[in-house]
């Protein structure tokens, strides 16, 4: 590559334009104009010529983001000492973590069993399993097991457990990069309120509604002139958020393990205040005529009029791993909840909601490497599918936008 | 290394990191403005007060709302009062510098001195709001349109921006930054912010409420963690109550000032995320 060689800055430019490329090749987003601004900063003498000097210069500079703190971290350490590859190891770690679910398979026979079992006495099982579960962390009975600590234990696993190489405060760079004192911050990890809440501001659909208070000159300018050029201000109201949101979740069974995650979810959508409505229903698998208006199914709600209270444009979002025995969609008394006696198949239902509401999504909070299940494929033809990350969230906006 | 360069090193009541302060000083030397993210309670906008206090200059801040424009910030051309004036013919209208209002940033860039402009929390404004900001801030000059007017620093100020993540920043304001990430203050940071605010603690208590403070910090499944300014006040409730240590390692005593939520209270009364909440049981 050619280089217009400078005197002064070509030397620091030189021995650390290798880093600027692995940086790059690590999809740390660093640009051309960032580089310039470090080896400028270099120029000035800001490292003060130590390698700490640079490693702060370097990455105040060139991250802007502590998402990517921790990849910055690796590869400067890499980099700069050709430190073990730590993130070898956790990538089979973290892979396991997050498909942890052998989906199980409901065939007739097991669903005999399941029907047979008091509920009861299955809670209970289920919770002891999962007691022993976190004692042993791996291995243990597989459906249940899934359901347990894995996928979510990453607060227990990954800020403490894996922190190798140590907190040292300040030492050398290296050290301090090898610490990767900034994990938990990685999107690809995390998902907090926070986050999901910044992801569902972008679902908006903005219009003038509530109080005029903002000067509208074109309005002035006409109103005054009508008048003969006496003065006459006209306000108007500002633009404000009109977006009205429906949020159907899926609870229990299957979606045990990702309790934590729809939690978050919730908690977030119910705290983002901008929304014009914001109304949330569970269901069991699939929606069949009631759904319920609490985790526990105790107040029920009719799913027709659910669809006749509701506006037209209101944005249906539910939330499910869609993974099911077919029949539960397509079969008349399919419903799991043998109790239900559903007339109408699952699917029907879930084909009303969608001529109803125009504007509707389905998050999977299963990895979408898994949809290739059945029902999972028959939901899809019904409803655009995201995942339950940040990722997912965001590109709802653009699903229900349209 | 420049002489100049470590020019600000904290303060008394404001204790700082090495890695902040290195990075106020980049900022400021390269004359860009520093993005400071972190925890709420971190001390993001306590920042700003330290550096000018440190360096001894003036500080301008403007506090950015859901509602502030970027041209705002800059100034003001108060129409409907210039409006107003010419109805009834008694005051001089032409001259339209005297309805120019200057905001936060216009303020800072026309200043004789170099100031401190704090540009607070601009996550909450809309999401183009930065990128009106890119001119000014990287020529640290501006326009009044409507008279033609040029100013240019004299001194680039020294800018700290602060946000809490609430929007995502778009990249082109984000290459043109400084950026720092505020960390949570480990044990020894969190020993000395404590000293500061109160000189008079034995040893024994504070031992005692930053493993407290620490410990509920860890919980599982809070909603909101408690902050350094929240520990703060703990601690000065404690000591006007003239809690003892052992006290404070049997319970926790004002557990409210720290946590402000009830499902958060919940948790930490049962030490951790209940094993069984309402939501997702099983049917």
């Amino acid at each position: 590559m050619p280089k217009a060689r400078q005197s002064g800055e070509a030397e620091h430019t030189g021995i650390f334009l290798d880093f600027f490329y692995r940086l790059k090749d690590s999809k740390v987003p660093v640009s051309l104009s960032e580089w310039m601004t470090l080896v400028e900063g270099l120029a000035l003498g800001l490292h003060g010529s130590s390698l700490i000097g640079f490693y702060s210069l370097s990455r105040s500079l060139l991250v802007k983001d502590e998402a990517y703190f921790d990849e910055f971290d690796r590869v400067f350490a890499e980099h700069f000492e050709g430190v073990v590859d730590l993130s070898a190891i956790e990538k089979d770690v973290f892979e396991w973590l997050e498909n942890p679910i052998q989906p199980y398979q409901l065939d007739p026979a097991l669903r005999k069993v399941l029907d047979s079992v008091d509920v009861e006495r299955l809670r209970e099982l289920f919770e002891e399993r999962l007691r022993e579960q976190t004692e042993r962390h791996n291995g243990g009975n597989r459906w249940i097991g899934t359901g347990g600590t894995s996928p979510f234990g990453h607060g227990g696993y990954h800020p403490g457990g894996i922190r190798v190489g140590g907190q040292g405060r300040f030492g050398s760079a290296v050290q301090v990069a090898a610490a990767r004192r900034f994990r938990e911050h990685r999107h690809d990890l995390v998902l907090d309120t926070r986050q999901l809440s910044v992801a569902l501001r972008k679902l908006r659909a903005l219009r003038r509604s509530g109080l005029a208070d903002e000067l509208d000159i074109d309005g002035t300018i006409d109103k005054t002139a009508r008048e003969a050029g006496e003065l006459e201000l006209v306000f108007r109201p500002e633009r404000r958020n009109d977006l009205r949101l429906l949020l159907a979740m899926d609870v229990g069974g299957s979606m045990e393990p990702y309790r934590h995650l729809v939690d978050l979810l919730f908690s977030a959508a119910h705290a983002a205040r901008h929304f014009k409505r914001f109304e949330h229903v569970y269901f069991h698998n699939c929606v069949y005529g009631e759904v319920y208006q609490d985790a526990l199914f105790r107040e029920a709600i009719s799913t027709q009029r659910l669809i006749e209270q509701l506006d037209a444009d209101t944005r249906l979002v539910l939330v499910g791993d869609a993974y099911m025995y077919p029949g539960e969609l397509t079969d008349r008394y399919g419903a799991i909840q043998w109790e239900d006696r559903n007339e109408t198949p699952g699917y029907v239902w879930l084909e009303r909601l969608v001529t109803r509401f125009k504007h509707s999504a389905w998050i999977n909070p299963m990895s979408s490497r898994m949809w290739h299940a059945p029902s999972v494929r028959l939901i899809r033809n019904l409803y655009p599918m995201v995942e339950l990350t940040i990722e997912g969230i965001e590109s709802l906006a653009g699903e229900l936008g349209k | 290394m420049n002489k100049d360069f470590d020019r600000f090193s904290g303060t008394s009541h404001y204790i700082t990191s090495p890695e902040l302060r290195h990075s106020v000083n980049v900022a400021a030397a390269l004359g860009r403005p520093l993005l400071v993210k972190g925890e709420p309670g971190t001390g993001k906008t306590l920042l700003a007060y330290a550096i000018a206090e440190d360096l001894g200059l003036e500080l301008i801040s403007w506090n950015v709302k859901s509602t502030s424009k970027a041209i705002e910030g800059l100034y003001v051309y108060d129409t409907v009062q210039r409006l107003q004036d010419s109805r009834f013919g008694d005051k001089d209208i032409s001259d339209i510098r005297q309805y120019i209002k200057l905001g936060p940033l216009g303020k800072a860039l026309t200043s004789n001195e170099q100031v401190v402009l704090l540009i607070d929390e601009i996550d909450k404004a809309d999401l183009e709001f930065p990128n009106d900001l890119l001119h000014e801030l990287d020529m640290m000059e501006f326009v009044v349109v409507e008279t033609g007017d040029r100013h240019v620093a004299k001194q680039r100020p020294i800018v700290i921006v602060t946000s809490n993540s609430e929007k995502e920043l778009p990249d082109a304001f984000l290459r043109r930054c400084v950026f720092h990430f505020i960390q949570f203050p480990d044990r020894d940071l969190m020993a000395r912010i404590i000293g500061v605010h109160h000189p008079d603690i034995a040893k024994k208590l504070l031992d005692q409420c930053l493993q407290k403070f620490y410990y509920i910090r860890e919980l599982a499944g809070l909603r909101k963690r408690p902050s350094t300014s929240e520990l703060i006040d703990w601690i000065g409730a404690l000591i006007q109550a003239g809690i003892s240590p052992a006290e404070v390692s049997k319970a926790i005593p004002f557990l409210g000032t720290l946590i402000k939520r009830k499902e958060d209270l919940e948790i930490v009364e049962q030490g951790g995320r209940p094993a069984n909440r309402q939501r997702g049981v099983w049917p």
